[in-house]
């Protein structure tokens, strides 16, 4: 069916038992809304130097929006800035794929659980729900950078 | 399927109804029949309005109130033909009171901006005041934000119940002698509540304020008489009413479309024009500034005759049926939350609920795989979502094709959708 290809079991489990879920201390924080559908999250980023110490955030909104935030944590948290941006730049191209992108071997070991994504680039309605998260935190890097919180 | 169907009287004839509508034929997902519950945010068209549209284009397409040539009176008779099905379909007294827009937003924000640049006694400043409501849709919001803004203006409104009704105990207070225009909604786009006009009216007069409804989610459903309603500006959209998109109208009162001044400027709307000035051409033109809309008009007076043959009221019946339905079985799914009244009384065909805690993205998502096509998320009335402390909605709507079957596969699919998130 093809609804299991938007809703794999990964994308629930992280929808149902998010990772660092929550607002804890940071360098910077931004608020960011889906319009179309009300999707909301506050999230806040907290620098050690280069490295990301911390993404913490709160909000509400679909499955999707709400597993890809908690992905977002697992995957960047622990990374440098310059490797998390790489993750970025690939979860983006793979959301803009529009169902055409099968994720290869170095996808897949560059996005983990993020590739579970891959299905919900097919309806775009829902692909600025996965994005949201990330869009929230390059945002707040940009302010965080902007400020001189980082080295 | 269920025995609460029995006794459902005042139904239309359905089958014969959706005959004329191509869309409610097609299929989607490996052969899913359309079950399209989103009739709010736009209906779907008859094939008597599609034809009206191709012959206009295919035989009569020519610029209005210009040519002397043959197809050019007939496009002028066409398009002035519209207004004239308009203006009866709503009972107004004359059609120059009938301005062609784009859509009801745009007759609302041209109602905002003839009373930003109006002279006194119309004039909205710094010293008064601009009623609106926590029901609206952003439409009848946003412009009023606007004007208040550009003016210094205070802008008011009434809250909603727990019941998702106005709340009016404060009526006195909230319309005053300073306020100069109040401005709602007729039915609610998200709640399904039908207002009190007649009592928001009689305080509005009380103080001379000015009263514009918004009445885009009611001119598709009831009766709608602008004379009896007393109102000063009447609203609303073609494409809510089996009618194109692109074409909306906005009705006011004769003497104050006389009074009040021009919006956009351009051709059509003028009288003479020089370098130094202009006189204006008198209302309904004055107000259309521009090539208007000409075939979506054409295509409206389509969708009004298509709705007449029917009957308002008739077709009213049907809703009103279907919803006392819709609201009975809904009610019998576990978790889900009604928004809005919770009975067919002074009650529109548009339901909102939540469903447990499962996000309406996801519940819309799981129905479409089924062929359940509802709106979700806040439906441009984020106020309301605010109200009630809910992120968004799932909105099922109804219309004169809707059926108990299509009742049913709503109610079917929310119980997959509890499943596949349960």
């Amino acid at each position: 069916m093809k609804l299991d290809s938007m809703y794999q079991e990964v994308i629930l489990d992280h929808y149902k038992h998010p990772h660092g879920r929550g607002l804890r201390d940071g360098d910077a924080e931004v608020h960011h809304v889906n319009p179309t559908c009300g999707d909301e999250i506050t999230l806040r980023v907290k620098y050690d130097g280069e490295t990301i110490a911390d993404v913490s955030y709160e909000g509400q909104g679909c499955s999707i929006s709400q597993a890809s935030a908690s992905v977002l944590n697992d995957l960047l948290v622990g990374k440098e800035l310059s490797q998390a941006q790489k993750i970025q730049d690939a979860f983006l191209e793979l959301m803009q794929s529009k169902g055409q992108l099968e994720p290869d071997d170095a996808m897949e070991e560059v996005l983990e659980d993020a590739v579970a994504f891959a299905g919900v680039s097919k309806y775009p309605a829902r692909v600025k729900c996965a994005l949201l998260s990330w869009m929230a935190w390059k945002d707040a890097t940009a302010k965080a950078l902007s400020e001189g919180k980082t080295a | 399927m269920t025995d609460a169907r029995q006794g459902l009287s005042g139904l239309l004839d359905t089958e014969a109804i959706r005959k004329d509508f191509p869309l409610l034929d097609r299929t989607v997902h490996d052969g899913k029949k359309v079950v399209y519950l989103d009739s709010a945010a736009t209906s779907q068209k008859p094939r008597q309005v599609l034809d009206a549209l191709n012959t206009y284009y295919e035989r009569h397409n020519a610029n209005v109130h210009r040519g002397v040539y043959t197809i050019a009176e007939e496009a002028t008779a066409l398009y002035e033909g519209a207004r004239d099905k308009v203006a009866a379909f709503i009972n107004a007294p004359s059609r120059d009171e009938v301005i062609f827009t784009k859509n009801a937003s745009e007759s609302l924000n041209l109602v905002a901006n003839m009373l930003g640049w109006a002279d006194e006694p119309y004039r909205v400043d710094r010293d008064t005041e601009i009623v609106t409501t926590e029901m609206e849709h952003h439409s009848n919001i946003v412009p009023w934000q606007l004007l208040a803004q550009r003016t210094g203006a205070k802008l008011k409104w009434f809250g909603i119940t727990d019941d998702g009704r106005l709340d009016l105990s404060n009526i006195d207070e909230i319309i005053t002698e300073k306020t100069k225009i109040v401005s709602f909604t007729l039915v609610s786009n998200i709640l399904g509540t039908v207002n009190p006009v007649e009592r928001i009216i009689r305080r509005a007069q009380q103080v001379g304020a000015l009263v514009c409804i918004d009445a885009s989610q009611a001119a598709p459903h009831m009766v709608l008489d602008v004379q009896a309603l007393q109102a000063d500006f009447v609203a609303f959209t073609g494409h809510k009413m089996v009618g194109p998109t692109g074409i909306g109208v906005l009705w006011g009162r004769q003497e104050l479309l006389e009074d009040l001044p021009p919006f956009l400027g351009g051709g059509e709307m003028i009288e003479t024009v020089s370098m130094h000035s202009s006189t204006y051409a008198p209302a309904p033109h004055k107000f259309e500034a521009g090539t208007p809309p000409i075939a979506q008009a054409v295509g409206l007076g389509a969708a009004v005759d298509y709705l007449t043959s029917i009957g308002m009221e008739k077709i009213h019946n049907h809703e009103k049926a279907i919803t006392e339905y819709a609201l009975k079985r809904l009610l019998d799914v576990p978790d889900l939350r009604i928004i809005g009244p919770t009975t067919a009384e002074d009650r529109g065909a548009a339901i909102s609920f939540t469903l447990g805690d499962i996000h309406p993205h996801d519940v819309g998502q799981v129905l479409d795989e089924q062929g359940v096509a509802v709106r979700v998320g806040h439906h441009c009335a984020r106020p309301v979502c605010l109200r009630y402390g809910i992120p968004a909605t799932t909105r099922a709507s109804f219309y004169l094709y809707s059926t108990p079957a299509e009742v049913d596969a709503l109610v079917d699919g929310l119980e997959h959708v509890r499943n596949f998130f349960g």
